[in-house]
């Protein structure tokens, strides 16, 4: 009788054991779904033309590799996001003026260097369609093709002075703040900022 | 593959690339390539030298199954077998 006692026993034992190993376990596949997707986020601060063709050429190379892409617009990028056919009322006298300082658009944005008062821009412009490269308003379009997610930060476009309205339409893009980078940025297994 | 093998494969699907440069003739074939079945030949068509290190990576990536490089004059037949 004992003797059997103590093997129920020795069995439960090992029962409990099984059960706390499964638990750790679980949390480690856990650990392992939620960690880095094939995802690639870029946050874009810079408005010059040379670095949002380098963010959207590496961005259609992604996507074009079925790697999903996430792009965070901040600050001086906001250029790029506008349209130039649509204008925004109600805005106040330093919001005017950063609008009208600022590149209307992707077409008009300038180069970092050699941008000669644009000049060098529109020489680049006409050696990207002499060699086959495509402009930044066919790579925007390729890039909604492809469902690039553009998220806006919201505090920049108040701080510009931007409005919704005079944005671009682009079929998937959203506004949002810092942590929605953060979020997009800690799932994602290549991380760029320009 | 060595290049005759390569001159000797029935494409299904030839993409001529040669218009665009980098990264247009990767989004080319990633369209092109939905068309095909898979098993099915797909040859690009680039003038454009980083199509031809870029295109075998992409292959890796999407596994699909790169086959070979034919250099013709002024640009190259990239040929691949989609996954």
């Amino acid at each position: 009788m004992p003797e059997i006692l103590k093997k129920e026993e020795d069995i439960s034992l090992q029962l409990s054991t099984f059960r706390k190993q499964i638990k750790a376990l679980e949390g480690k596949i856990s650990l392992l779904e939620n960690s880095r997707k094939d995802q690639l986020s870029i946050a874009i601060v810079s408005g010059d033309m040379d670095k949002i063709l380098a963010a959207m050429v590496i961005s259609l190379a992604a996507a074009a590799m079925d790697t999903r892409v996430k792009l965070f617009f901040s600050f001086w990028s906001l250029s790029a996001l506008r349209d130039r056919n649509k204008k925004a009322a109600g805005k106040n006298f330093i919001s005017k003026m950063f609008g009208i300082m600022l590149p209307r658009g992707k077409g008009k944005l300038k180069l970092s260097k050699m941008n000669m008062a644009g000049m060098g821009s529109m020489m680049i412009k006409s050696l990207m369609k002499k060699q086959g490269v495509m402009s930044l308003e066919q790579m925007f379009g390729q890039a909604a093709e492809l469902g690039i997610e553009i998220t806006v930060c919201e505090m920049s476009m108040n701080l510009m002075g931007f409005k919704k309205e005079e944005m671009i339409d682009y079929p998937d893009l959203r506004y949002a703040g810092a942590a929605t980078f953060v979020a997009d940025a800690g799932e994602s297994s290549i991380q760029l900022f320009i | 593959m060595t290049q005759e093998e390569l001159i000797s494969l029935h494409v299904t699907k030839a993409v001529d690339a040669r218009g665009t440069a980098c990264p247009g003739p990767l989004l080319e074939a990633k369209k092109a390539i939905g068309t095909i079945k898979s098993g099915d030949i797909m040859e690009v068509l680039s003038a454009d030298e980083g199509t031809k290190v870029d295109i075998p990576k992409w292959c890796a990536k999407q596994g699909h199954e790169y086959l070979g490089t034919i250099e013709g004059s002024g640009y190259f037949r990239i040929f691949m077998k989609k996954h």
